[in-house]
């Protein structure tokens, strides 16, 4: 069954794959499924099999076990309708030099049967939406990275494909062409486009994604929404608490926290003439306020700031693997 | 920066115009327009290329060494079929050896047709095809060429069908060979295996002297023979210079079937390794 706005539009079952020669599979039984619509992230540090799985997804990798398909359309057994269901923006620029900016937009569209009238008004509409309309003839190669980037995604949605991959689409960006690229995903999003991006920073796979793949190794090690990945990671949620004691002696005072229900450990935070302390949580931070602040009131001094800190997908990553992304 | 998103495609509104207008045929023209469309914006440069060494060829050995006394003056008739198939074949080896090597090495610009909707297979015979008509294009450059620099070249009643029938084959056997070396030599050696393989074959293709002619240096005729450039010069002879001795044109057209079967089956196969992981 293909495209029928229900179900997933990407779906991946056990996928192996095995390069020539390899002595360990890049990617290793993974499975997942990709909403309509979603914007679905895959985070993971470099060589965890990301680029890999959207390799197969877009035809370019062949599996060497399991299933993948987008739109019902098995990508292993028919990569060439897949193809036309499937649009890829690469990490490194690959456009065709030989051509302007609007020419490969043009014969992208070309390439993929959309008849010559649709392709000069989808062209023209893209290359505006971009920012890109005063350069439209010019050549690729004295475009930075991130207009090549824009270009890149412009060209990807000439043949209005079901799927967007976007690999690693900020990397060696400048901040500002980073966030241009977060605003058109949002964009893309909005308009109902399904996204697949994969990223090994936690911000752009916390700030973009509906929902995430944490990839180490080739293997899925969890998937879901960042705020449910963050959620339930123990000791994780932090509050920070700076006191003035106004003379009033300290004793005690962090010991008292530290026994506070909700309140894991209790460590002190170097800081020039006030008493700050961090304290890690086994449960919610802004229940414990109040708590903590009738301590403080207790020692005769006073609370003068309170931080939250949540866990971050970093954290995340940390507690899936033991060790910080790469 | 103006981001208006009203205008832009909707992944549903375009579905149905995809589905019923694509196809690997559709594909295929449009992949090959491609090239056709930035060859024809480049053609000037693209002559030059292609036209200036069977030029400078041309002129020694045909104009010069004849004039000076060096070379008989009959020669030249030997010598202009030899250049014209030495043209269409390396013209046509250059045209998919150099651009493979880049796309696939250094600019990837081919990812984009490789992800366009026709089985990749394709991709490689298009390269082949579209080498194939550079090579025809620049042989044919050479024939107002040869009369420019030669006063005439040779031809004769009856001589067109072997004459194309050859011309064509040499086009492709240079294309062919071309897709091997394209996708099958390592970047980091490339200056190396052109150097290598380039030249020799080059001189062991029976272009400035006829096949026959070598009875005297048997190691040498033997040398020349697993060149398939050989078999497009003798052709070209055969059709052009009758009264010269040379291969049977049935052996020649015989071998160059043979060698473009087995080695575009061969160039598929290393495409499709390079293209697809």
């Amino acid at each position: 069954m293909e495209g029928n706005g229900q179900g997933p539009v990407v779906e991946v079952r056990d996928l192996v794959k095995r390069y020539r020669k390899a002595k360990t599979n890049a990617v290793d039984g993974v499975s997942f499924e990709v909403r309509r619509g979603e914007v679905f992230g895959l985070l993971g540090p470099n060589g965890a099999g990301k680029t890999t799985t959207v390799g197969i997804l877009t035809t370019r990798v062949r599996r060497t076990g399991g299933m993948a398909s987008v739109s019902g359309v098995d990508v292993g057994a028919d990569p060439v309708r897949a193809r036309s269901l499937v649009a890829v923006v690469p990490q490194r620029n690959n456009l065709d030099r030989s051509l302007s900016i609007r020419q490969n937009l043009l014969f992208h569209a070309a390439y993929h049967g959309v008849p010559a009238a649709e392709r000069a008004r989808r062209a023209s509409a893209l290359l505006e939406e971009f920012g890109l309309a005063d350069r439209a003839d010019d050549k690729p190669d004295m475009f930075s990275g991130g207009q090549a980037q824009r270009v890149m995604v412009a060209r990807a949605l000439m043949h209005a494909p079901e799927v967007l991959f976007l690999d690693e689409p900020t990397t060696g960006l400048d901040p500002a062409a980073r966030l241009f690229v977060w605003d058109r995903v949002r964009d893309l999003e909005a308009r109902g486009v399904t996204i697949v991006l994969t990223t090994h920073d936690m911000d752009e796979a916390a700030e973009l994604a509906d929902r995430v793949g944490i990839m180490d190794h080739g293997r899925l090690l969890a998937l879901d929404t960042p705020a449910a990945l963050t959620r339930g990671l123990p000791g994780r949620t932090t509050l920070e608490v700076a006191v003035a004691l106004d003379g009033a002696p300290s004793d005690g005072l962090l010991d008292e926290l530290g026994r506070l229900a909700g309140v894991e450990r209790v460590e002190p935070v170097a800081s020039p003439g006030a008493l700050r302390a961090r304290l890690y949580l086994t449960g919610d931070a802004p229940q414990l306020v109040a708590p903590v602040a009738a301590v403080v009131a207790g020692h005769r001094a006073q609370l003068t700031d309170v931080t939250i800190g949540t866990p971050s997908l970093e954290d995340v990553f940390i507690a899936l693997t033991g060790r910080a992304l790469r | 920066m103006s981001t208006t998103t009203s205008p832009s495609p909707s992944p549903s509104a375009a579905t149905g115009a995809r589905r019923a207008g694509a196809g690997p045929a559709r594909a295929f023209l449009a992949v090959l327009w491609r090239d056709l469309y930035v060859t024809g914006r480049e053609l000037p440069v693209f002559l030059a290329q292609v036209v200036l060494q069977p030029l400078f060829l041309l002129f020694v050995f045909g104009k010069v060494l004849t004039d000076l006394g060096f070379a008989q003056p009959g020669y030249t008739r030997v010598l202009f079929p030899g250049i014209l198939a030495l043209t269409a074949f390396v013209t046509g080896l250059q045209s998919t050896a150099f651009p493979l090597v880049i796309d696939f090495s250094f600019t990837k610009e081919i990812e984009d047709r490789l992800l366009a909707p026709l089985p990749v297979g394709m991709v490689a015979v298009e390269k082949v095809v579209f080498a194939s008509l550079r090579a025809l294009l620049a042989s044919l450059v050479m024939l107002p060429v040869g009369v420019w620099i030669l006063g005439s070249i040779p031809w004769h009643a009856g001589a067109a069908p072997l004459f194309v029938t050859v011309l064509l084959l040499g086009c492709l056997v240079g294309s062919c060979l071309g897709m091997i070396m394209g996708t099958a030599v390592p970047p980091n050696r490339i200056n190396v295996m052109f150097a290598l393989i380039l030249t020799p074959l080059l001189f062991t293709g029976a272009s400035q002297y006829p096949w026959k002619s070598l009875d005297h240096l048997p190691w040498f005729q033997v040398v020349t023979a697993l060149n398939p450039l050989t078999y497009v010069s003798e052709g070209m002879r055969a059709a052009m210079v009758p009264e010269v001795p040379h291969i049977q044109p049935w052996v020649s057209v015989l071998v160059l079937v043979v060698t473009i079967t087995v080695t575009l089956a061969i160039g598929i196969r290393l495409f499709l390794r390079r293209a697809v992981d």
